[in-house]
C-alpha cells in the first residue's frame, strides 16, 4: 500500500502536494484520534457519572435512581448526623475516623517512610535485598493486608495469645475488639503497607541531591542532623508534596482495608466515609444519602488536589 | 483484511444467535449459596430441571455474600439483561416488583395450590399486586436456642422456659468455667438475638406491634425498655473476645463444648451436622425461653423477573420444581430450614426439622408467625439497618443505657421510615 504511495507520488509530482498536506494533516490529527476514545470514556465515566451522583444526591432515590429533584433533603440528614455525637451516628463515626486516619496514616507514613530512606541511604550493604522487603507490602491487595492483621491483632488467634503462650500472660492488647481503639489498628494496617512505598519515594529523593552540596556543608561544619535538617529535607520538598498527594487519596478512598480487618468494627465503630456511602447505597437502598455522602468524599478530595494542581501549574507557567 | 473481518463478525454473530437459541432451553440463576451445604441442596434442583431437558447456569458473582449478589443484580436489571430466577429476601423483592421488572406465576400458583399451601406471611413477600412474583423456597426461623449436650449434662441444666431459667442456666454454666452464650458480635447477629429477646419479652402482639407495625407507642414502652435490659443481661455472659466473630464460629465454640449455648437462626443446624452431630444426643435445640408456639422467621425465596416470552417455560419450570413437595423436603432436609409450604411430610426430617414444621404450622394458623426484623422480614431494609445499628452500638457500648436505647430505637426508624 505504502509503495503504491510513494511511487504515484513520485511519478505524478502535480498531485504530490494536495496528497502530502492530506497526510501531514491526518499526523496532525493523529493524536487526537488516538486519545477520542479514552477521553470519551473518561469524560462519561468519570465526569458524567460524578454529575449524575451530584444529581442523584438531590433527588429522594431509594433503590432505584428516580430522577425527580426533590430538594437537599439527603444533606439535611447528612448535616444533622454530623452533630450527634452522643451516641455517635454512623455519619460522625466516619468522618472522625477519617480525620483520626487520614491525619496518622498520612503523617506516619511520611515520617517513617523519611526515616527508613536515610537509614538506606547511609551506603549499607545489602540495600537491594532491604530496599524491596520494605517496598513489597505495596504489592498486596489492601483484602490481604486485612485479612492477615485481622488474624495477627486477633486477641483469641493472633500476637496476644501467642505471647500468652509464651508465658507473658499479663500482656494485653484487644485494640481490634474495641470500639476506642479500633481505628488505630486500622493506621496501623495502613502504614504497613504504604510506607515502604513512601520510603521508595523518598530514596529517589534523596538519590538526587548533588553530592557537591552535602560535601560544602560538611565542610562548613554541619553536622549530621544539621545537613538533613537544613539542606535535605528541604530539598526534598516536592517529594514530600507528591507523597501527600498519594497519601491523602489513598487515605480517603480506603473502604476494602476497613472491611477485610475489621469488618466495620464493634457497633461499626470502624467506618471511613466510603463504607458509610457503600452502606447507604447498596445495603439500606438510601442511593440519595448515599450520594450525598460521596459527594462530600469528592469535595475533600477537590480541597487537597486543587492547591496542589494550583501551584504545580502555577511553577510550569512561571 | 476486510473480508476476513465481515466473516469473522458473521461467524460471532452466528455463534450469538446459536448461543440465544440454547437460552431458551436454560434457567439463568443468581445466587449465593456456594458452600458446601448449600451448595449440595441446590444440586437437588439441578438435577430436578435437568430430568426435564432444562440446563442450569449459575450467574457469576464476584465475591460471597448476598450483598455482593444484591449489587450484581441490580447492574443486570439496570442493564435490562434480566436472569431467570434470582436468590432473594423479603423487602427486595417488592422493591423489585414495584420497579416493574418481576414476572407473573399466577397461573402456575392457581395450577399447583400455593395459595393454600404456603403460609399467608410468606405470601405477603411472594405476591405483589395479586401477582405471584417469587417462589419461596424454605422458612427459617431464629428464635432458637443450639445447646451442647455434653455441656448441658454436666452443669445439669434443664431445658428453660422462661427468661428468669435461661439467665439462671447462663449462671450454672459461667460457675462450671464453660462461656455461657457463644455469640459473634456482628450486627446482625446481635439483632437477630433481640428479635427473639423482644418476642420474649412482650410476647406476640408485642412482638408484632413493636417489630412489624413500627407502631410508635410500642417502640416507646416500658416493655422495649426491658427487652433492652434483658438483652444487656445476656451480652454479660459473652466472651470478652466476641466482637466481629462470625456465626459459624460461635456455634463452632458450641459444638467443641467451649460454649453452652448459642442463640441462632436454624441454619446453624447445618454446622452441627457438617461436624456428624446428631440432635437429641450431641446437641438440643429449643425454642427460646418464652417464646414456644411462635415462629420469627425468615424465608430464602427465588424471585422470578420477566424475561423474554421464549424463556417464560424454563422459568415455569424452576417454579415448578422449586415449590414441589419432592424438593421442598429434600433441599430443607440438607440445608436446616423447614418448607415453606405447610403440606410436605415430616418423614425425612430430624427431631429438630420436625419440631420446625410443627411449630410452622401451629404458628401459621394461630396467628403467631412474625417476619425477622433483623433478617429484613420486618421492616424494608433501610429501617432493617437502622435497628440493627441501635442494637449493635448498645452492645458494643456506645449507647449507654436502655432509655438511651429506645430513644436512639425510635429516632432511627422515624428518620429512615
Amino acid at each position: 500500500m505504502s509503495t503504491v504511495a510513494t511511487s504515484q507520488i513520485k511519478l505524478t509530482p502535480e498531485h504530490a502536494r494536495p496528497r502530502t498536506s492530506v497526510r501531514s494533516r491526518l499526523q496532525d490529527a493523529l493524536p487526537k484520534i488516538v486519545l477520542a476514545p479514552s477521553f470519551a470514556i473518561t469524560i462519561v465515566f468519570v465526569y458524567g457519572f460524578i454529575l449524575w451522583t451530584i444529581y442523584l444526591s438531590f433527588t429522594n432515590s431509594k433503590t432505584f435512581p428516580s430522577y425527580a429533584i426533590t430538594g437537599g433533603r439527603a444533606y439535611q440528614r447528612l448535616w444533622g448526623w454530623t452533630f450527634d455525637t452522643d451516641p455517635p451516628s454512623s455519619w460522625y463515626t466516619s468522618i472522625t475516623n477519617m480525620g483520626i486516619f487520614g491525619f496518622l496514616y498520612i503523617l506516619i507514613c511520611l515520617a517513617l517512610g523519611l526515616f527508613l530512606a536515610i537509614l538506606l541511604d547511609q551506603k549499607i550493604r545489602g540495600e537491594g535485598v532491604l530496599r524491596p522487603i520494605y517496598l513489597y507490602p505495596m504489592a498486596l491487595s489492601f483484602i490481604v493486608t486485612g485479612v492477615a492483621w485481622k488474624w495477627f491483632l486477633d486477641p483469641g488467634l493472633g500476637l496476644e495469645q501467642t505471647l500468652h503462650q509464651w508465658g507473658w500472660t499479663s500482656f494485653h492488647f484487644d485494640w481490634i475488639k474495641n470500639k476506642d481503639f479500633v481505628i488505630y489498628t486500622v493506621v496501623i494496617a495502613g502504614v504497613w503497607q504504604a510506607s515502604g512505598f513512601i520510603m521508595a519515594m523518598f530514596l529517589a529523593g534523596l538519590r538526587g541531591i548533588d553530592g557537591e552540596i552535602m560535601k560544602a556543608a560538611q565542610i562548613d561544619g554541619a553536622t549530621t542532623f544539621q545537613l538533613y535538617r537544613r539542606i535535605v529535607i528541604p530539598l526534598l520538598r516536592p517529594i514530600f508534596l507528591s507523597a501527600f498527594i498519594v497519601l491523602a487519596h489513598l487515605a480517603i478512598k480506603s473502604y476494602d482495608l476497613v472491611v477485610a480487618l475489621t469488618s466495620g468494627g464493634p457497633g461499626g465503630s470502624a467506618w471511613l466515609p466510603s463504607n458509610f456511602m457503600y452502606e447507604y447505597t447498596f445495603k439500606r437502598n438510601e442511593m440519595a444519602v448515599g450520594s450525598a455522602s460521596a459527594v462530600i468524599m469528592l469535595m475533600t478530595i477537590v480541597a487537597i488536589i486543587v492547591p496542589y494542581l494550583y501551584s504545580e501549574l502555577r511553577e510550569k507557567s512561571r | 483484511m476486510l473480508r476476513k473481518l465481515l466473516i469473522g463478525t458473521a461467524l460471532a454473530s452466528g455463534l450469538a444467535f446459536a448461543a440465544h437459541a440454547e437460552d431458551v432451553k436454560e434457567v439463568q440463576m443468581l445466587h449465593w449459596w456456594t458452600s458446601g451445604g448449600e451448595a449440595a441442596a441446590l444440586n437437588v434442583l439441578k438435577g430436578d430441571l435437568a430430568k426435564e431437558g432444562y440446563a442450569w447456569k449459575d450467574v457469576p458473582v464476584a465475591g460471597g455474600g448476598g450483598d455482593a449478589a444484591m449489587t450484581a443484580l441490580k447492574a443486570m436489571v439496570a442493564a435490562g439483561n434480566y436472569p431467570t430466577a434470582s436468590q432473594m429476601l423479603g423487602y427486595t423483592v417488592l422493591d423489585y416488583a414495584a420497579a416493574g421488572v418481576m414476572g407473573d406465576l399466577t397461573e402456575t400458583a392457581k395450577k399447583e395450590g400455593w395459595d393454600k399451601s404456603v403460609p399467608a406471611a410468606l405470601q405477603k413477600f411472594a405476591v405483589y399486586d395479586g401477582k405471584w412474583v417469587a417462589a419461596p423456597v424454605n422458612v427459617h426461623s431464629v428464635n432458637w436456642l443450639w445447646i451442647n449436650k455434653a455441656v448441658m449434662d454436666k452443669i445439669g441444666g434443664t431445658e428453660p422456659k422462661t427468661f428468669d431459667d435461661f439467665v439462671a442456666l447462663l449462671d450454672k454454666a459461667k460457675a462450671a468455667g464453660v462461656t455461657p452464650l457463644a455469640l459473634g458480635g456482628q450486627n446482625w447477629q446481635e439483632a437477630t438475638m433481640f428479635d427473639s429477646v423482644v418476642l420474649s419479652t412482650g410476647g406476640p402482639e408485642f412482638y408484632k406491634k413493636a417489630m412489624n407495625d413500627l407502631d410508635d407507642a410500642s417502640l416507646k414502652s416500658d416493655t422495649m425498655k426491658k427487652s433492652f435490659d434483658n438483652l444487656a443481661k445476656l451480652v454479660t455472659y459473652v466472651d470478652p473476645n466476641f466482637s466481629g466473630r462470625d456465626w459459624n464460629l460461635a456455634t463452632a465454640m458450641v459444638i467443641k463444648g467451649d460454649a453452652l449455648v448459642q442463640v441462632m437462626g436454624d441454619w446453624a443446624k447445618g454446622e452441627f451436622h457438617a461436624a456428624n452431630k446428631s440432635p437429641g444426643t450431641d446437641f438440643l435445640c429449643y425454642r427460646f425461653p418464652g417464646t414456644d408456639g411462635s415462629v420469627i422467621y425468615n424465608s430464602d425465596m427465588f424471585g422470578m423477573f420477566n424475561v423474554p416470552d421464549d424463556r417464560k417455560a424454563a422459568q415455569v419450570a424452576l417454579a415448578t420444581a422449586t415449590l414441589s413437595k419432592s424438593f421442598q423436603s429434600a433441599f430443607n432436609v440438607v440445608k436446616g430450614s423447614v418448607p415453606a409450604r405447610t403440606d410436605v411430610p415430616d418423614t425425612d426430617f430430624d427431631a429438630c426439622g420436625k419440631k420446625g414444621i410443627a411449630d410452622l404450622k401451629k404458628a401459621n394458623e394461630g396467628g403467631t408467625l412474625f417476619g425477622s426484623l433483623a433478617q429484613g422480614y420486618g421492616a424494608p431494609p433501610a429501617v432493617a439497618n437502622a435497628y440493627k445499628d441501635v442494637i449493635s452500638k448498645f452492645v458494643h457500648g456506645q449507647i449507654k443505657t436502655s432509655d438511651e436505647a429506645v430513644t436512639e430505637l425510635v429516632k432511627a426508624i422515624d428518620d429512615a421510615k
